[in-house]
């Protein structure tokens, strides 16, 4: 019977895994859409799009990787938050098909109202696709009103509160904090100097806000912060995650862009790691009746099943990390505009 | 109108559209593999010029077909919440193993075969043509398999849980291979590779008529040509062995298919009709007797289990089954009708001079389109009233806490998104066409060497 809890355990481990993955993958491609804008000249917002040309959309594949590992291990959780959450999930995927088609679109045609049009939508639906992200984590967070059969009884505006929004606002701040250090490695002169002043003043707003969220996840939801209690040893991680953050301005101050980019993926592996020691045993908290929560084990798939994922996880996973590995070093090195470019 | 019906035209909606484009990548990526192939080989710089003409068309496409297929993976949650419930635990794997599978294949190679002509060799770059052929196809595979598991369920057991009745997985390997798996594979492959070649021959035959890049679109034309020919005759080998396949595992769908109502009787073809669903009879149409039970038994006399056979509740909306059936049925024929003239015309050496076949053939891109949605509506229409066959309706598998409204809101948002992506692709796609492929790109690096 333990193996069986055992592969639960995995399966929570996994699927945040895969979600990770997401927010520090397409966490600096979304980041640097949402200051797409600052770029000014054409050529500097082509340098901006190829940045993150090559791996954009390899990106986006942990999200819908993701979302077939919930479907698959935690059916329940899938059908719950994807049903409760409808329109601010369809606003989402209306955000990624807009992202998606301006960033293939927008350098197919020289006329300026074409470029602008598909520049503002790059980066508008960047920054929303973030802000929605970061409201349904803040919303799971809080905790939302199930009935006894999981299903979301709050409606869309049960979704737009101060905490979710908070979060929403923290998200934004920390994808452009984190897209501005990915430019970095990527632009050199002027627009360079620029995304410099640009990303310091984003870690500065992202510093803001994450002290605002930490304050308020302590002051106002206990149960995110009960596995202090049982596991102290665990605030290692947070103590982590802090010295991330501090890092980052340290680094950009010594101009040292590689360590700041990888201290903000570790700040972000930080916090979703907290999410999850906060979260556990539940995918998604249900205020008031706690009882209806989805956990780990009552809204999962059956052993069998958890078995099957875990054998396709152990041969995808070396392939995915393989490949996502020679895309990268096939494009390392600062962006050059050329004939094949967007 | 209700949830479930808005729900239902949202599906149709999004998934009709989505489909356009993936059997054009999955058809132009095997084309791309054969023009690189080439290029390798032969070392004649036209095969190199084509296909970075067909990559960019191929990007294009892809971009979109992205941009819809994320719709599709989250749209079970969305709006068949019941339904995720119930089959999350056979279903999801399927769809998982997708993504991790087949998607990051595709999209990771994809950029080096967009961006990596002159960063990567000519050996890579034509092994990463080669991957994302595999990862389009791997995609085609995982997408079947779980399709083909809700039109024949195998490999699982219904479970009571604390939370209701669900489907668990009991074998993995059944799921997979259902009994209709491998047939409704190679019966969409085959008309993914159409969707390909037909847009390849349908462009270099107006590159023809206009008498622009002849020496390219005649290459063209004779690498597309071939993939067609296979592939619309094994469309007719691919598509009886479905026929017989639906005829043992839904028989329902048969039946629908050419209206076939007495229970237990031998059963006729219908070159075209009409059901008239209240008498329970096919009207002003071209019957051919007894072909159906010929078709799936061998035998013209062997009885057919019609219609009557199953409660009204039971059965799938007939006439539109019907009619899509035979629509992709005749575009089937058409299209083998084309590739064999064509290939006759090549082969005589008269293509370039005959002018109404190269207009035929600029608008057969339309031909594998049209078939394609005509066959998943009979597909999945036939399949009514159930969702996963015999096993959970179609009704009782909507997202039940969604108002209709804000159903009715996100229809009319994405028809009207859809509806500016479709313009804005034509007209793209159309400006591409008109610059044309650029030649002697090698020659020209060479020089400034």
């Amino acid at each position: 019977m333990d193996w069986v809890v055992g592969l639960n355990y995995l399966w929570f481990l996994l699927v945040g895994v895969l979600f990770t993955g997401y927010a520090v993958l397409d966490g600096f491609d979304l980041g640097a859409g949402a200051l797409h804008l600052f770029a000014k000249t054409d050529t500097e917002r082509r340098v901006v799009l190829n940045a993150i040309g090559p791996v954009w959309d390899g990106n986006e594949v942990w999200l819908v990787s993701g979302g077939g590992a919930l479907f698959a291990a935690f059916p329940r959780v899938y059908a719950t938050v994807f049903s409760g959450f409808y329109l601010a999930f369809i606003l989402l995927l209306f955000s990624l098909i807009f992202r998606a088609v301006a960033i293939e679109f927008r350098s197919k045609q020289d006329g300026k109202r074409w470029r602008s049009f598909w520049d503002a939508s790059f980066s508008v639906s960047s920054t929303s696709s973030a802000l929605l992200i970061g409201v349904a984590v803040g919303n799971i967070v809080l905790g939302i009103p199930l009935d006894a059969q999981g299903n979301y009884t709050g409606g869309f505006l049960g979704l737009l509160r101060p905490y979710p929004l908070l979060v929403g606002a923290t998200t934004v701040a920390l994808f452009a904090m984190h897209g501005g250090l990915y430019l970095l490695l990527k632009t050199e002169g002027d627009l360079h100097e620029r995304l410099r002043r640009l990303t310091l003043w984003a870690t500065g707003v992202f510093v803001f806000f994450y002290a605002a969220t930490t304050v308020a996840t302590l002051v106002s939801i206990p149960h995110m912060t009960d596995f202090l209690r049982r596991a102290p040893a665990l605030g290692l991680v947070a103590i982590l995650n802090l010295l991330a953050v501090l890092n980052i301005p340290v680094q950009l101050g010594r101009r040292k862009d590689l360590k700041a980019f990888f201290s903000s993926a570790l700040a972000i592996v930080a916090l979703m790691s907290l999410f999850g020691f906060g979260m556990f045993p539940n995918l998604v908290y249900s205020w008031p009746q706690v009882q209806n929560s989805l956990t780990f084990l009552n809204a999962a798939s059956s052993p069998k099943t958890l078995w099957i994922m875990t054998i396709v996880a152990l041969i995808g996973m070396p392939l995915v990390v393989s490949y996502t590995t020679f895309v990268y070093w096939t494009f390392r090195g600062k962006v050059k505009v050329d004939e094949h470019s967007y | 109108m209700d949830t479930l019906f808005l729900s239902r035209i949202q599906f149709a909606l999004t998934i009709g559209f989505h489909y356009i484009f993936p059997p054009i990548n999955i058809g132009l990526s095997l084309i791309l593999v054969v023009m690189e192939g080439l290029y390798l080989k032969t070392g004649k710089t036209v095969y190199h010029d084509m296909a970075r003409f067909w990559v960019k068309i191929f990007a294009l496409c892809f971009s979109i077909g992205v941009a819809t297929g994320i719709v599709m993976e989250f749209e079970f949650g969305t709006n068949w919440a019941e339904y995720s419930r119930f089959v999350g635990d056979v279903f999801g794997s399927a769809l998982a193993s997708e993504g991790i599978f087949a998607f990051f294949l595709e999209s990771g190679f994809l950029a080096v075969l967009l961006f990596g002509w002159d960063k990567v060799g000519r050996k890579t770059h034509f092994l990463s043509t080669v991957l994302v052929s595999f990862g389009a196809h791997f995609s085609a595979i995982w997408i079947i398999v779980a399709n083909s598991w809700m039109q024949t369920p195998a490999g699982y057991v219904l479970a009571q849980t604390d939370h209701g009745m669900r489907a668990q997985i009991t074998d993995f390997w059944a799921m997979v291979f259902n009994p209709s798996s491998i047939d409704r594979l190679s019966h969409v492959i085959m008309g993914a590779w159409q969707a390909g070649a037909w847009f390849v021959l349908s462009v270099s035959a107006y590159y023809l008529l206009k008498n622009k890049h002849t020496d390219l679109a005649k290459r063209a034309i004779q690498i597309a040509l071939v993939v067609a020919l296979v592939a619309s005759l094994g469309q007719l080998v691919t598509g009886h062995a479905s026929a017989i396949g639906v005829s043992r595992n839904q028989p329902a769908k048969l039946a629908a298919f050419e209206g076939h109502y007495a229970s237990q009787a031998p059963a006729d073809m219908y070159l075209f009709g009409w059901v008239n669903e209240r008498d329970e009879k096919v009207q002003f149409g071209l019957r051919l007797p007894r072909s159906l039970s010929l078709l799936v038994s061998g035998n013209p006399n062997q009885p057919v289990t019609g219609l009557r056979a199953f409660s009204p509740t039971d059965r799938p909306p007939v006439n539109i089954v019907f009619q899509a059936y035979h629509i992709m049925v005749a575009v089937g024929m058409g299209l083998i009708g084309l590739a064999l003239w064509t290939g006759y015309l090549l082969w005589r050496l008269r293509l370039e001079k005959s002018v109404w076949t190269l207009r035929l053939l600029v608008a057969s891109v339309l031909g594998p389109q049209i078939g394609n949605q005509f066959g998943w509506i009979s597909a999945e229409v036939g399949r009514q009233p159930w969702i996963v066959q015999n096993m959970l309706r179609t009704r009782d598998a909507f997202s039940k806490t969604l108002e209709p409204l804000q159903v009715f809101v996100s229809l009319i948002l994405f028809g009207l998104i859809y509806l500016l992506l479709f313009v804005l692709f034509i007209y793209l796609l159309d400006q591409k066409i008109r610059q044309g492929p650029k030649e002697g790109i090698l020659s020209v690096k060479r020089a400034e060497l």
